[in-house]
């Protein structure tokens, strides 16, 4: 249509899926894919119960128990009775409520923003939600996908819809090319520390520019994964060539003409030329190193080379005393470098960083070595799908051999739920998202970090610049 | 039914904090539980005791009279991080009803209205102001008037806030989002009908 005014991706996702444009303020957006876990959906279950309420579309919804499951002894189930109740009240909703359900031991299982995409659920210009902030992942498929509260998984399980005011739009452009030892992981954490994490707040972000276009399908996940740590309600990525080959042959995605009948509806999901964007933020990827974080929130990350910041530098007195707070807890003394400091405890997996390359990329850094005596490291893979695959490439015997812990899919030490917690002051080289006061373990002290940079961690039990490295 | 919202009138007790993570309004080990209730004695945890699980005395919330705060103050970001709405019941729970800030992440600043839990954004100035006051124990006593979208002060003084018309409402009037958007379930099925083919849907029976 000529006359029609240039839009962003954002917008035609959103246009395409208000149900009634007339109303102001929220509005009603209609979803997709709905994906249940068993930590945010018992309330919402619950409360459809007691409001005589049912679920409109359970065949636009499918479940898994990811965040409160063992990853090892897998087949004995949760040992403690609250994470078994809660697995247990999933799987009885989901049977009460005809619910899809991807039980613990089936090939699908996983992470649900890593086994999502696997299966194909993930197909662009889907609006896709669930209880979880890391929803924002499957925005690497140019689908509008973002976490909700309970209380919102109720409203979609009851209408299949959503009341929400629409975005912000953020346009971030990324030029040039990653240098050699640069990840994904280390852009979008150079990204949270240009923009702050409350810097995206009330915006959907959309990635561009030459990286982008570049980037495999993983490393685009793991972008849009951590969106949410910049504030931001989605990241998008506009659908190419690269994403139409990763949905080829996946479980859900169309296939023969209505493959190709897609494709043809996806051609159409970019943003227009002359796009109106709230804000626009301009990155130089090859100014990206590896980066580490120090602090206690994902903004404070520095590279690899970089020292921890002095809290006497800072502007005012709040951030001046929160910085002493984080350092304190961290125990870092401000100048103190960040390569050579001992870690502990490495962990590579989550929705962030637990995906086939992942694992390849840190099995890659320890082939023949030994993880050093003094750390404890695990590998936990995003799904069965990337441990069966993992498998069957050697990746477990590079990491059995070394010293790494092999583990069953899932949330484990990103979040500190199971039984995979960081003691008091255990210092923790992670590939998770989030290092919160507390959030792998009370008083567990978190060093957020690419794959490779968490794998030469544990062989050299500290933090160390992988391209030094021969 | 959303919990009515019109006027609270309480302590307020200042947090003078950016980016509070719901991690740290309440920690991922008290998130295994399949009731809304009981959360208030695990807030800010980590923060309120000490490893022993006994109370840290110099908490805000462990202190006279802030104790019995049902306002909180704080700064930049407030509820970043986690969707869990636990955070938001959590602060119900304790007996936290409104909470005013600089600014709020997005999920949270809906989970807590979903809950009937008022937010108010406010300036850094006023902010500052209101976070001096409450860390007196003889102004900390505040009036928050949402019929008025005013915060009315022990002085006299009265400070004003805006807030979206249609959250407003649900709080005011406790209307239930659910039957409001069911009243459009006719708009709801017709844009589905042009779901495209390619779109995938779930059988139960499909599942390995």
């Amino acid at each position: 249509m000529v006359n029609e005014a240039p839009r962003t991706l954002f917008r035609k996702i959103w246009d395409s899926h208000i149900v009634n444009h007339t109303l102001e303020e929220e509005q009603i957006l209609s979803v997709d894919l709905h994906l249940i876990n068993e930590v945010t959906s018992p309330q919402a279950f619950e409360a459809l119960r007691l409001a005589g309420r049912t679920v409109r579309r359970p065949d636009l919804a499918i479940a898994v128990s990811d965040h409160n499951i063992p990853t090892l002894g897998r087949a004995l189930g949760p040992t403690d009775p609250e994470s078994r109740l809660q697995i247990d009240t999933l799987e009885k909703n989901t049977i009460e409520f005809e619910i899809p359900h991807i039980p613990l031991d089936s090939e699908w299982h996983g992470i649900i923003h890593v086994s999502g995409p696997e299966l194909g659920l993930t197909l662009p210009g889907m609006t896709i939600v669930c209880g979880d902030s890391h929803t924002s992942t499957h925005g690497a498929f140019g689908a509008l996908a973002f976490g909700i509260g309970t209380s919102e998984v109720e409203h979609v399980l009851a209408t299949q819809t959503l009341r929400q005011k629409p975005a912000l739009c953020m346009l971030i452009q990324i030029m040039g090319a990653l240098g050699r030892g640069v990840t994904a992981k280390d852009l979008i954490l150079a990204i949270i520390n240009r923009i702050g994490t409350a810097g995206a707040t009330g915006h959907v972000i959309e990635y561009a520019g030459a990286v982008i276009e570049d980037m495999d399908m993983e490393g685009r996940m793991t972008v849009c994964n951590m969106s949410t740590e910049a504030g931001a309600r989605a990241g998008l990525i506009a659908p190419d060539a690269t994403t139409y080959n990763y949905l080829r042959k996946k479980h859900f995605a169309p296939t023969g003409s209505l493959f190709d009948q897609a494709i043809n509806d996806w051609q159409y999901l970019r943003s227009d030329e002359g796009a109106n964007y709230d804000t626009i933020v301009t990155i130089d990827a090859s100014e990206v190193a590896p980066m580490v974080t120090w602090g206690t929130t994902p903004e404070a990350v520095t590279t690899i080379e970089g020292t921890v910041p002095d809290p006497a530098r800072e502007g005012s007195s709040t951030a001046k005393h929160q910085m002493e707070i984080a350092l304190e807890y961290m125990g870092l003394k401000p100048g103190q470098p960040l390569a050579g400091l001992p870690i502990d405890v490495v962990f590579i997996g989550s929705c962030t960083n637990g995906r086939l390359d992942d694992l390849r990329s840190a099995a890659a850094m320890i082939k023949g070595q030994t993880v050093k005596n003094t750390v404890r490291a695990m590998v936990v893979p995003g799904s069965s799908s990337v441990k069966a695959q993992a498998e069957s490439e050697g990746l477990q015997k590079i990491f059995m051999d070394a010293g790494f812990e092999w583990r069953e899919s899932g949330c484990s030490m990103c979040l500190g739920m199971n039984q995979d917690q960081l003691g008091p002051n255990q210092r923790c080289a992670s590939t998770s998202n989030r290092n919160f006061e507390g959030r792998q373990g009370p008083g567990g002290r978190t060093h957020l970090l690419s794959p490779a940079m968490a794998a030469a961690a544990a062989i050299h039990g500290m933090l160390i610049d992988i391209r030094t490295m021969p | 039914m959303t919990r009515i919202f019109t006027q609270l009138t309480s302590i307020a007790a200042p947090l003078p904090l950016n980016n509070v993570d719901t991690d740290k309004i309440l920690p991922g080990r008290f998130l295994k539980t399949i009731s809304r209730t009981g959360l208030g004695r695990a807030l800010f945890y980590n923060m309120r005791y000490n490893s022993t699980g006994d109370e840290q005395p110099n908490f805000i919330l462990n202190r006279s009279p802030w104790r019995n705060a049902g306002i909180l103050i704080t700064f930049d970001n407030f509820g970043c991080g986690s969707s869990r709405e636990h955070a938001p019941w959590a602060l119900m729970d304790f007996g936290i009803t409104c909470i005013i800030a600089t600014s709020f992440s997005d999920i949270f600043y809906n989970n807590c209205f979903k809950n009937g839990i008022l937010l108010i954004t406010l300036g850094r100035e006023e902010c500052e102001k209101l976070m001096t006051r409450a860390s007196t124990p003889a102004q900390a006593n505040f009036t928050i008037d949402l019929l008025s979208q005013i915060i009315i002060l022990d002085d006299g003084h009265n400070i004003p806030f805006t807030i979206s018309k249609e959250k407003r409402k649900t709080l005011l009037t406790g209307q239930d989002d659910i039957e409001t958007t069911l009243a459009y379930l006719s708009d709801i099925k017709s844009l589905e009908k042009k779901r495209p083919g390619w779109m995938p849907h779930i059988s139960k029976d499909l599942i390995l």
